[in-house]
């Protein structure tokens, strides 16, 4: 007897359900393994077969992740590049986005396309020349290449189109209106169009965070006294020295994870949307 | 131009110069300065010296490294960007179905993204570990006698590289979603009418439509994919081993620029890079006419 249309749709809904639960189970195991491992003892990692749920719990990992290397040394680190990092990008890519969105004049569509062509350059183009440039300039050692850089837009295209992506979206009576009021470009840009872009201006911040906690080549070509380290170059020298003490790294690895993971939580919706504006009306 | 043009034009400038003034430093000097260093030695002590074409002869004609990178490069892009495509359209297409807990799932399959990179590849050394690690527990319960050695093995190093990207792909996933979600609802009512069946509708509705979105996806893997560099350091120590089975193109690239200090000869693997990558966009461009669909635009 063939099935009603009915019948068929709840199949296909059903069978799609349990497909992503399993994928969703798949997605999510790495997640959970790597929390059970990090309570657990150092010696019950190396027990055949393994165990799901540890006999005692083990917390003191999570003291010593965070004491066997200066944590809170290297998350300020981390932070601090961060702040002024995504500080020089805002302050870049608001007016560069105005300027390639809002203002008409001769040639804009011509530089906004050579801004996006940046994007294309692999980072080791550039890399070598700056760091001699930086070298010369004795800001090897130093924060300074991770974070200055940021006021000039440098790696900031994907932030500059993300802005005018926003700034497209207002309507041009606004302007018009505040022009008539006596406004110039600058304020009209300062009082009216940038309090209107604020989730453009959330969506930057968050990527720009994630960027700098990401962010390893950079910090491992430019610092290089212990004190100086991010995050990610902290726990890396840390696992490169121990890689067996498994349960500890795991608690590092969350550690350094759990910033992002709930700022994630908190904005997820800017972040989704700042992801499908690129990917779908770009 | 009239005065009125050139004030807009000045006003434009204006609000562009920082990044036109970053654009000057931080890109059209580097590009420069770096097509010259290719044709130099450089050891960055003494100042650089005018050697000719002698650094991308040597790449080519007697660095065996160098072609290793390169066939590690491909493999890992070769293999993991359409696994990555058919994955994602397939987890988008199971989300697109309107399920229960959307939001939920949303959350599981794009959490991966944001585990910092670090973390991302000691996790995983961790879960691959061929003796302790639970996925070969997992393997030997289903009866295989010899689990895959991973990171352990020159032979199983790059799959356990691409099973590491695949679990960190949600983020095209989630712009698969947004495409599919964007589809006029009308098209798919029509071809109801027509009694097409679930697999028609996807084969000539859905991917039709987000073949643009493919398109980028595949174009911004590719420009990763050819730039991978910080979990195969992180996991080999910065080596590429075992028996540079994990030497991707910009991990040798930086073995040579910062660990022998050979800048000019790392520049000149720059520039292939970058020749590579544009070559290869194109290519994807061009043939993209033949499946790209562009409805009404």
């Amino acid at each position: 007897m063939p099935l009603t249309r009915k019948k068929k749709e709840t199949i296909n809904r059903v069978s799609a359900a349990v497909v992503l639960i399993i994928l969703a189970a798949a997605f999510g195991f790495p997640f959970f393994w790597m929390i059970i491992t990090s309570i657990k003892p150092t010696e019950e990692v190396f027990i055949y077969p393994p165990k799901i749920i540890p006999k005692v719990l083990h917390m003191v990992n999570y003291v010593e992740a965070a004491t066997m290397i200066p944590y809170f040394r290297y998350l300020w680190n981390t932070v601090y590049i961060a702040i002024v990092w995504t500080s020089g990008i805002i302050f870049c890519s608001t007016l560069t986005a105005y300027g390639f969105s809002r203002l008409k004049w001769k040639g804009r569509d011509i530089f906004f396309y050579i801004m996006l062509a940046t994007m294309m350059v692999p980072f080791q183009v550039i890399l070598i020349p700056l760091f001699v440039m930086y070298s010369k300039i004795h800001w090897v050692g130093t924060f300074k290449p991770l974070t200055w850089p940021g006021f000039l837009g440098f790696s900031g295209a994907f932030y500059i189109f993300l802005m005018r992506q926003f700034f497209m979206t207002l309507p041009k009576d606004l302007e018009d209106a505040a022009k008539i009021d006596g406004c110039n470009e600058f304020q009209v840009f300062l009082r009216i169009m940038l309090p209107l872009v604020k989730p453009g201006l959330a969506a930057v911040v968050l990527f720009c965070f994630v960027a700098v906690w990401n962010d390893f080549l950079e910090p491992l070509v430019y610092i290089n006294s212990q004190d100086k380290y991010t995050l990610a170059l902290g726990i890396y020298n840390f696992a490169a020295a121990r890689f067996s003490s498994w349960p500890r790294l795991m608690a590092s690895a969350i550690q350094i994870s759990l910033p992002v993971i709930i700022v994630f939580f908190f904005v997820q919706k800017t972040f989704i949307q700042g992801i499908t504006l690129t990917g779908i009306k770009g | 131009m009239s005065k009125g043009e050139r004030k807009k034009l000045i006003i434009g400038l204006a609000f562009i110069s920082p990044w036109l003034l970053g654009f000057f430093i931080f890109y059209i000097y580097p590009f420069i300065a770096s097509i010259y260093y290719s044709f130099t030695v450089y050891h960055i002590i003494s100042p650089p010296e005018f050697i000719g074409l002698r650094n991308y002869v040597d790449l080519i004609t007697r660095d065996p490294l160098f072609i290793i990178s390169i066939k590690n490069t491909l493999y890992y892009a070769g293999i993991s960007l359409p696994l990555g495509i058919l994955m994602g359209i397939i987890i988008a297409l199971l989300l697109n179905t309107r399920v229960k807990g959307m939001a939920f799932y949303r959350t599981i399959f794009f959490l991966p993204v944001v585990v910092p990179f670090a973390a991302h590849a000691i996790l995983w050394k961790w879960i691959l570990n061929p003796r302790y690690g639970i996925i070969n527990y997992l393997i030997g319960l289903l009866g295989v006698k010899h689990p895959p050695g991973w990171f352990q093995v020159a032979g199983w190093a790059k799959p356990g590289l691409i099973i590491m990207a695949l679990w960190a792909s949600g983020q095209a996933i989630i712009i698969y979603l947004a495409g599919m979600q964007d589809i006029p609802k009308t098209l798919f009512e029509v071809a109801d009418l027509d009694g097409a069946n679930w697999f028609q509708k996807i084969k000539n509705i859905t991917l039709p439509m987000i073949s643009n979105v493919i398109l980028f996806n595949l174009v911004m893997g590719l420009i990763q994919a050819f730039q991978f560099f910080t979990q195969p350091f992180i996991i080999s120590k910065g080596t590429g081993r075992p028996m540079d089975s994990m030497l991707m193109y910009n991990l040798y690239l930086y073995k040579q620029a910062f660990k022998f200090f050979n800048m000019g000869y790392a520049c000149a693997m720059a520039w292939l890079l970058f020749v590579a990558i544009i070559l290869i966009t194109l290519f994807v461009f061009k043939t993209s006419k033949n499946w790209v669909f562009y409805g009404g635009e």
